[in-house]
């Protein structure tokens, strides 16, 4: 049996995906990338691999994507985390599709066409409005986690709006709601909807809607408020949080066109095809 | 990996004519031999030449100030004068850099900007070049005079180029004050040759970039285009942009390449993120890519001047500057450029404080990739902000960009097979 894994080298958490040639998921792992972007990469590949219940001498091809995607040396090829979000929901959905990825410091909007392949994409500013880092500020101003603000929000009765979308701005607002009186559970669901309309104004969703990343994985009311506002529901594929990774897997599998800048010719950018070639 | 880009030869005769430009800037001031001009990039150039003035261009200043990667030291200073961080961010560097003491010009001689006898705009490309030389103005009392521009023109008309001739001439007794000189006729004339002269060659320069693989590309342009932007209505710009075009011609003769392997083409339109044209242009190159073309060197290109006609084509010239339009022509000005150069995408650059250079803003991207079918990238950034500029998301949004272009072209032949 052939298998292919792929890791996802994230600001915040390194994920690592094994598959079979089918694409069925034989492992996976989540682990904080910390400063050290190579170790964690490391750590979450022989994690998975362990729960794929195999070696990395077993895997025929891995390859990596994210943010520290070219840190990882033991990757045959890289994709950036906007190929690898596309193709794993693409896996899961057909297109025409729109993929939603709110990680915790990006969110980025891809449209695929029929065939799955990527028409344009969207990220966000460099800005924390509008990722999952918002929903983490909001719950330290409620004194919360983060994963329990899901369970806060489903209690809410009464519905307005934060008027700010900065990330500051809407802590400082918070305060004075809370003075006002305002009950946690309707400030909590207030700061979903706002997430959630920075998310919808990045672009137009008129295929199917696929929501992929930390956030969705974690919060259900923020696919629900997604569904509600765009009129379809939104589909949350299986392992959300390691879609880039299985993406990235699905990558290795499929031998994309690796345009990466890596030192060795499978990573160059000598694989890109030239003009007029088929690669 | 990639074979390393080519160094242009030319960047030696490059130096040494901007180093002269400079030089002689400065020995004026210095000697007194000639009265100083402010001038904003597209505005009269040619007209303060001819009555002798030595002119300086803030906004080069500007660009030297980002290039350098200082202008961040300098942007603090102006914004405690109440000069906000959401404007125009070559302005605010320059007047930091002033108040702080502090020029790159202090290598060729000068102690900072040349102190103005007149700063003269045109705000054909933005209402902040007039703010910024109204700055200048209060500091040393002198006058501030100009072109107010009709913006955001549809089809130009006989309305706006009149009224831009009668601004141009109402500018000519003052300039003739300060400079204590009538204006000569025959000046003029020479002087507009020299910048539709050289003009004509810039233009040439840019346009073998159409050649596949290009010899020449955006990034190179920045550069490059110093000589038509500070030497406009001078001669050394012609002789500079003729030893260029050689250069660029024999380029394309022997099949030099700009971008080694160059595999995909793209269109710049925006401003130059100038403290990373560097890493920018290292990695278009990593991924083969060549940024053949751009509205911002385009921008240099005069064709209209007519040396028989002078003040008519000024205007003219001047109120035909895609930064002065409005979309409908601006999107038929690059869908030319898109086939003239036979480009796969356009990048838009989304200057933070330069809206008047961002043509991202009001959907413009999503009507050319209908219109054209080819896809667009928007890379936020700024131009000499860096804070509003993420090397990481740029680098993400660019190769997530060629892999789109890749794929595509990939699955077009396999459909072609
Ligand atoms: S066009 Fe933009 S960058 Fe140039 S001076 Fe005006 S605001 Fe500044």
């Amino acid at each position: 049996m052939r298998r292919y894994a792929g890791v996802d080298s994230g600001s915040w958490n390194t994920k690592a995906v094994v598959i079979d040639h089918d694409g069925l998921v034989l492992g996976t792992s989540v682990v904080r990338s910390g400063a050290d972007l190579a170790v964690a990469a490391e750590r979450a590949y022989a994690e998975a691999l362990a729960r794929a219940g195999c070696e990395a001498a077993d895997i025929s091809a891995v390859w990596s994507t994210g943010f520290g995607r070219d840190a990882v040396a033991f990757a045959d090829g890289s994709r950036t985390e906007l190929d690898c979000h596309g193709r794993g929901a693409a896996f899961h959905v057909k297109g025409p599709l729109v993929v939603i990825d709110i990680g915790g410091q990006d969110a980025k909007v891809i449209r695929l066409d029929a065939n799955g392949h990527r028409l344009s994409h969207r990220m966000n500013r460099k800005c924390a409005a509008g990722t999952g880092s918002f929903l983490d500020e909001i719950a330290l101003r409620l004194g919360i986690e983060t994963a329990a603000l899901d369970v806060l929000a489903a209690q809410s009765t009464e519905e307005f709006e934060l008027s700010s979308f900065c990330t500051v701005f809407a802590g400082t607002e918070l305060l004075t709601l809370i003075r006002a009186g305002r009950r946690p559970s309707d400030l909590a669901m207030a700061a979903y909807r706002s997430l959630m309309k920075r998310v919808i104004a990045m672009d137009v969703f008129d295929g199917r809607v696929v929501a992929t990343g930390g956030v969705v994985a974690y919060h259900p009311t923020m696919v629900a408020l997604l569904s509600e506002a765009l009129h379809v529901e939104v589909t949350v594929p299986p392992h959300p949080q390691e879609m880039g990774a299985f993406g990235a897997a699905l990558a290795a599998r499929d031998g994309a066109v690796s345009v990466g800048p890596g030192g060795d010719d499978a990573r160059s950018s000598r694989s890109l095809p030239l003009a007029g070639e088929t690669p | 990996m990639a074979a390393p880009r080519a160094e242009l030869a030319s960047t030696a005769a490059l130096r040494d004519t901007m180093s002269a430009y400079y030089r002689g800037l400065g020995e004026a001031v210095e000697k007194k031999t000639a009265p100083v001009a402010w001038c904003t990039s597209v505005g009269p150039a040619e007209l303060l030449r001819a009555l002798g003035f030595v002119v300086h261009f803030p906004e080069n200043h500007a660009a030297m100030l980002g290039a350098g990667r200082t202008a961040n030291r300098y942007l603090p200073v102006a914004h405690a004068q109440g000069y906000s961080q959401d404007i125009c961010s070559y302005l605010t560097s320059d007047i930091g850099a002033y108040l702080s003491g502090e020029s790159p010009l202090s290598a060729f001689g000068l102690h900072g900007v040349p102190r103005a006898d007149v700063l003269v705009f045109n705000t054909n490309q933005c209402r902040d070049v007039r703010d910024w030389f109204e700055w200048y103005g209060r500091q040393w009392n002198v006058p501030v005079i100009g072109i107010n521009s009709p913006r955001s023109v549809g089809e130009v008309t006989e309305a706006e180029i009149g009224d831009v001739t009668r601004q141009l001439e109402a500018l000519v007794p003052i300039l003739e004050r300060v400079a204590g000189t009538r204006l000569d006729s025959a000046r003029l004339t020479t002087a507009m040759s020299a910048a539709r002269d050289a003009s004509a060659l810039w233009e040439r320069c840019l346009t073998t970039a159409t050649h596949r693989p290009s010899p020449f590309t955006f990034f190179d342009g920045t550069i490059h285009m110093g000589p038509a932007v500070v030497l406009r209505g001078a001669p050394e710009a012609a002789t500079y942009y003729g030893t260029l075009l050689a250069e660029l011609e024999e380029r394309t003769r022997t099949g030099v390449q700009a971008v080694p392997g160059e595999s995909l083409r793209l269109y710049w339109d925006g401003m130059p993120v100038w403290g990373r044209l560097r890493a920018l242009s290292t990695t278009f190159a990593e991924f083969r890519t060549a940024v053949v073309a751009s509205t911002y060197c385009n921008s240099w290109i005069f064709s209209t001047l007519d040396p028989a006609d002078p003040w008519r084509s000024m205007a003219r010239s001047s109120v035909e500057l895609f930064i002065a339009r409005s979309d409908e022509p601006k999107e038929r000005y690059i869908e030319r450029m898109v086939k003239l150069y036979d480009v796969d995408g356009i990048v838009f650059h989304d200057c933070r404080t330069c809206p008047n250079n961002t043509n991202s803003r009001y959907g413009m991207p999503r009507r050319l990739s209908e219109r054209l079918g080819i896809p667009t990238l928007m890379l936020d950034g700024d131009v000499n902000d860096l804070r509003c500029f993420s090397d990481e998301q740029a680098k993400t949004n660019i190769e997530g960009f060629v892999e789109q272009l890749a794929d595509g072209r990939a699955a077009a032949g396999r459909a072609a097979r």
